[in-house]
């Protein structure tokens, strides 16, 4: 291969430059593929028009090895991933800025893919990037690629989910299987061999919000168990409303593969992250309702009712294992370790 | 799962049980540790059983002693350790090595030994010592992984050896005679290398029903029938109820391998001291690959840290919940002990899963 083709393949620090390699970089690369009437201007800032109301901001920087794994990529996971931080507090995605810190050498047939893929699942979203910037790192200083998005979300009327508002006998929803993304990202890395038959279920779950919003039921929480799980989030459902949480193994979606990867590798599925689930407390009444909701949501198709929030003291999260037994559910450790043999 | 056929079979243990006062038996692998508390199988047993974990938890039983051998490793600029997750956070002497990577030491978490000969190949830069431990079901991995060095001709891949045998520590136990034991829920996975018939004295000799069972809750409750029923009926003998994966002598391809690289030895177990032949260590032919040797390291004395019952933990001596350090100074994220540290760990698994213990 030759020095010129390098150049034309991979990133180069002088397309850090702010000069004409720069300006190549994103009139080739980036721009065509994010174009909406708030990015076209490229003034300094986006200038949105905001209805009054409530807004949300939320921000999120995404490191992920490696960059394109089963199922998606670090550029889907952004999007996805701020989106989601935006749907869970009950508001509607109206803006994404992406910051992008590219590392020397990468190829830019990877960060093509990767634009693709930020613009399709910004498309699924229908949420705009209105603004952006990319800076360029020397050669082993960046990890391939590192993104920043930040959201804004327009909250509707009425619409307020909090953890307050959750009481005893509130049913618990999931919309599908879980541990799907850590499982196909652990998969990926180490060369499992698992990565056809397993892949990362990261989504914008802000449609799958809307219509569980829009259904008539009183949603009292929702949140997107990422790392730590489902176990991290009911235990901090558990802490911060100082009541106790029932669920059922045999309730909660998991794959087949899944569940025999996550058996292999001696990780408990609860622990492991999602990246396109959502978990909805919902008034007892609603349950059923709240379901059908979900199911009719192409993301929703394999949603269930997994547990209800109880009085039971100490607050705990309890675990009605499949054999019919019973364990508690905590939060995991930072970083959940394969086991031994 | 069938929830009915568990179910059957708990019954059918509250049955059997109907005429023990108590019946003690103890699993002696970390992984049926754990698995009988994830599957909740542990609360759907009658109160006269009492499980006791053993030392069968691969870090649990690595002595002190080796983890300030794998930091003083770790501290070299020309050595990347590769090592099975669950060792990196131990604490020893001078911090773990998980705090020796975030000062800069060269740590790759691996999945197996063949990971860290690819890593060796792809690096013949570096000297990258694998940390091999754990029991039969890691040894025959780490024997397949120096061959293949051997074969290949790799230079820069040594390792820090310290496996250790299951039959040889559950003879010394009951030898001591300090824990009363009735019968013991033997390892699938262990049991699949070593073959039923490995057993054959700790029911023999020793008196103590052997039951081998795999980890599924309705298996591992098979288990524990078979046992409470031996018991019962007074008798001591090796049963399999998982012969769709343990035969009786075992993996002959296994044995060939692990006893083409190593030999019996003496080995050092946290807080038991030396076992003899409990351990493996290298044949002369394959001392090349031996770090200890090759970096001129030395496994200092085994202690404990003050006040931990890691020791007595494993040895089944002291439940998790008798140490005054549990669940207080010594949690999942600031362990003072492996026990605490190892997703095999007795106290680990009683911290996360048994309510008691919120």
């Amino acid at each position: 291969m030759t020095g010129k083709q390098v150049t034309d393949e991979r990133i180069i620090l002088a397309h850090g430059g702010g000069g004409e390699s720069t300006r190549q970089l994103l009139s080739g690369h980036v721009l065509p593929k994010l174009a909406n009437e708030l990015l076209n201007p490229l003034t300094d800032s986006a200038v949105l028009d905001v209805p009054a109301g409530r807004i949300c901001l939320t921000t999120d920087a995404y490191t992920v090895q490696p960059i394109v794994f089963p199922g998606g990529d670090i550029g889907r996971l952004a999007v996805c991933g701020t989106v989601n931080d935006l749907a869970v507090m009950g508001a509607r995605p109206i803006a994404l800025s992406l910051a992008m810190v590219l590392e020397e050498g990468l190829d830019l047939r990877t960060l093509d893919a990767i634009m693709d893929s930020i613009a399709s699942a910004a498309k699924e979203a229908s949420v705009p990037i209105a603004t952006g910037d990319t800076k360029v790192v020397e050669h082993a200083r960046g990890d391939g690629l590192t993104i920043t998005t930040s959201g804004l979300g327009l909250i509707g009327d009425g619409v307020s989910p909090a953890m307050g508002r959750v009481g005893e006998g509130d049913a618990i929803l999931v919309n599908g299987g879980i541990a799907e993304h850590g499982l196909a990202v652990m998969s990926a890395r180490e060369g499992l061999g698992m990565e056809t038959q397993l892949l990362s279920d990261v989504a914008p779950l802000a449609g799958l919000v809307a219509v569980l919003l829009e259904s008539g039921c009183d949603v009292k929480f929702l949140r997107d168990p990422t790392r730590g799980g489902l176990a991290g989030v009911l235990a901090d459902l558990a802490e911060g409303t100082s009541m106790s949480i029932e669920v059922r193994e045999a309730d909660i979606p998991l794959t087949p593969i899944a569940r025999h990867m996550a058996e292999l590798l001696g990780l408990d599925p609860l622990t492991v992250a999602n990246e396109g689930k959502l978990l909805a407390v919902v008034a007892a009444d609603d349950a059923d309702k709240a379901l059908a909701a979900m199911r009719d949501h192409p993301l929703g198709r394999s949603a269930a009712v997994i547990g209800s929030v109880t009085d039971a003291s100490p607050p705990l999260v309890e675990l009605v294992t499949r054999a019919g037994g019973r364990r508690i559910v905590q939060r995991p450790y930072g970083e959940e370790l394969p086991r031994i043999c | 799962m069938d929830a009915g056929r568990t179910q059957r079979l708990v019954e059918k243990i509250h049955t059997a049980c109907e005429h023990l006062e108590s019946v003690r038996l103890m699993e002696v692998c970390g992984t049926h540790t754990v698995s009988l508390f994830r599957s909740g199988v542990k609360s759907l047993l009658p109160e006269c059983i009492k499980l006791i974990s053993g030392p069968g938890c691969p870090v649990c039983v690595t002595s002190q002693g080796y983890i300030d051998a794998a930091c003083e490793l770790a501290q070299r600029d020309d050595v990347t350790i590769c090592t099975y997750g669950d060792m990196v956070r131990v604490p020893g002497r001078s911090g773990s090595l998980e705090l020796q990577r975030a000062g800069g030491a060269k740590i790759v978490v691996v999945y197996s030994a063949r990971d860290a000969l690819k890593f060796a190949r792809e690096h013949p830069d570096r000297k990258v010592v694998f940390l091999a431990i754990g029991f039969e079901t890691t040894t025959p991995a780490t024997a397949g992984m120096i061959l293949e060095a051997r074969r290949l001709g790799v230079g820069n891949l040594f390792a820090l050896a310290a496996h250790k045998l299951v039959v040889p520590v559950m003879e010394a136990m009951l030898s001591a005679g300090e824990v009363p034991l009735d019968g013991f829920l033997c390892p699938g996975h262990v049991s699949v290398i070593i073959g039923c018939d490995a057993y054959r004295d700790v029911a023999g000799k020793y008196g103590k029903p052997c039951v081998i069972a795999g980890f599924e809750p309705a298996n591992m409750l098979e288990g524990i029938l078979g046992l409470v029923r031996q018991v019962a009926e007074g008798r001591s003998e090796v049963e399999n109820v998982y012969p769709q994966a343990v035969s009786t002598r075992g993996n002959p391809v296994a044995a060939q391998w692990v006893g083409q690289v190593f030999e019996t030895s003496p080995a050092i177990w946290r807080a038991m001291g030396e076992i003899p032949s409990s351990g493996l260590d290298f044949r002369p032919e394959y001392r090349r690959f031996d770090a200890l040797e090759q970096f001129d390291v030395k496994t200092g004395p085994d202690y404990e840290p003050a006040g931990c019952l890691c020791g007595q933990v494993i040895q089944g001596k002291a439940d998790p919940s008798q140490c005054t350090l549990f669940a207080k100074s010594c949690t999942p994220v600031q362990p003072v002990g492996p026990c605490m540290v190892s997703s095999e760990g007795a106290c680990a698994a009683w911290y996360k899963y048994n309510r008691a213990q919120s």
